[in-house]
């Protein structure tokens, strides 16, 4: 795609990647949730060097403000002594094998995909991209948000449970 | 003008409003709080106590920059950057007049929101790298209460942007042209969308944590809660984005409910409103501050726990009422 800028590209990936390594690395678990707030914003400019101004607006409400704030208060809430944020660096063999055969697979699988051509027309403003979602698109849009509100209340009635809701 | 160039005067710009803003609002706010406490306020410095701020400023720049031992350090020094930058980002969205705005943003105010959804996270950075209770215990009331009000603040411009049909803030201005019946102008706040402005100002006042929701900086509990342990210009900074936060969304309310820059009996395509535009808008702006501090002057403090309840069982049910309510409305007037 001409439109994208290279510079942004590579060194909003290069701050998404260093911060997804930094996250695993960091021996600190309050510094890893911080790090992981950075990947999510990162992303979120990737986004918008691809012109997609609604989805990196989302991503940065969604994810950077309001699920890194859950995950710290899960760290902080848990927690019980401040010392207990820092612990040894432990490398899981299992879980490093099973993210590098995910990763392959992954990238097997896309690679077969054929690229879209870039269409400078199709690049819809918000107004038209609400309306494909919910004209073309809402079955699939319904069914996801269908879900999403299942998980919210199975996650009340876990965590409410032996008590009146 | 090179578009480069064009982007760092506008940035110079938008950090000029926003200092000048915080310098501004300190002393109307010490002002404001001390005529409602029935206290005069500054009064020793310039007339009426006005340069007291300036010197306030100097005294901020020069105060020993502390570091508790026991704090995390990088954590400590990131902190108030991690404020103030979703802060000043904000800036970008707003819509001062006619031909005065720092960009052309198609979703202006998904944006405004999205950055500001960024501050609670600086509020917890620091709350935790300071490594006090106080701060602690404030960085999380703050963080709770700014996730739990960002719904309701969400849903209740919903409204506006679906009788406005855009995210644009220049098209919701836009919007509000005209009169009703001839003399009435049709601001958002003098029609239905009324509710909608009741809604807005509660989550509003929230999200700003100000009284009667200041409990995360409680200071007869708290002390002064997440921005305990800084000082010199960290502390500075934590202040100046909290002002700024004031303005925007003092600003935000000016353009969605009250008509932004516009003025009723003046044509708003008239050449004299390239520069009345943005004085009426910052007018409006500052009367929404003043109503702030005056609530503030004014009510108690409630208990954490009663605004949690308040706003997840009654201000996020009352939202989604209200925006089923103007869906319908729209649809049956289209």
């Amino acid at each position: 795609m001409p439109d994208v800028n290279p510079v942004a590209f590579v060194v909003l990936a290069a701050l998404a990647l260093g911060g997804a390594v930094m996250t695993v690395l960091t021996r600190n678990v309050v510094h890893a949730a911080f790090w992981l707030l950075e990947v999510l914003v990162a992303t979120a400019g990737l986004y918008l060097v691809l012109s997609a101004e609604f989805i990196a607006l989302v991503q940065l409400m969604v994810y950077a403000g309001a699920v890194s704030v859950l995950v710290l208060f899960v760290i902080m809430l848990t927690l019980r002594r401040r010392e207990d944020s820092v612990r040894t660096r432990d490398l899981s063999w299992p879980v490093a094998a099973m993210s590098a055969v995910l990763a392959v697979a992954i990238a097997y699988v896309t690679r077969a995909l054929p690229v879209p051509a870039p269409e400078r027309a199709a690049q819809p403003d918000v107004a038209a991209f609400g309306h494909a979602l919910f004209t073309r698109w809402v079955l699939p849009f319904e069914i996801a948000s269908g879900i999403l509100l299942v998980a919210l209340v199975g996650a009340v009635w876990w965590a409410g449970r032996g008590e009146e809701l | 003008m090179s578009p480069l160039l064009s982007i760092l005067v506008r940035a110079l710009l938008a950090l000029l409003l926003m200092l000048a803003n915080g310098v501004v609002l300190i002393y109307m706010l010490r002002k404001v709080l001390g005529h409602l406490h029935l206290r005069i306020g500054p009064n020793r410095v310039g007339p009426f106590g006005a340069l007291q701020t300036s010197m306030d400023v100097v005294k901020l720049l020069t105060k020993e920059d502390f570091i508790p031992s026991a704090a995390d350090k990088w954590l400590f020094r990131l902190a108030p950057y991690m404020v103030f930058v979703p802060s000043f980002m904000a800036y970008a969205a707003l819509v001062l007049g006619p031909k005065a705005a720092f960009s052309g943003l198609d979703t202006g105010l998904l944006y405004v929101f999205a950055v500001l959804a960024l501050v609670p996270m600086g509020v917890m950075m620091a709350g935790w790298a300071s490594n006090s209770k106080w701060s602690l215990i404030g960085g999380m009331r703050a963080a709770a209460q700014q996730i739990s009000y960002e719904v309701p603040l969400l849903l209740s411009v919903l409204p506006i942007v679906m009788t406005a049909g855009s995210m644009s803030l220049a098209a919701i201005v836009k919007s509000q042209t005209g009169y009703a019946l001839g003399f009435i102008p049709r601001w958002n706040v003098l029609s239905p969308q009324i509710v909608g402005f009741g809604l807005f100002m509660i989550a509003a006042l929230a999200e700003l944590n100000q009284t009667p929701f200041d409990m995360s900086e409680a200071e007869s509990e708290l002390i002064s809660g997440f921005a305990n342990e800084y000082s010199g210009m960290r502390f500075g900074l934590l202040f100046l984005s909290e002002f700024s936060n004031s303005f925007i969304i003092s600003a935000l309310a000016a353009t969605l409910f009250f008509g932004g820059w516009l003025v009723p009996g003046i044509d708003p395509a008239s050449p004299v409103m390239v520069w009345l535009g943005p004085a009426v808008l910052l007018l409006k702006t500052y009367v929404g501050i003043f109503v702030l501090m005056w609530i503030r002057g004014t009510l108690p403090r409630i208990r954490i726990d009663q605004m949690l309840a308040l706003g997840w069982k009654a201000l996020i049910p009352a939202s989604l009422v209200w925006l089923m309510l103007t869906g319908v409305i729209v649809r049956a007037v289209s």
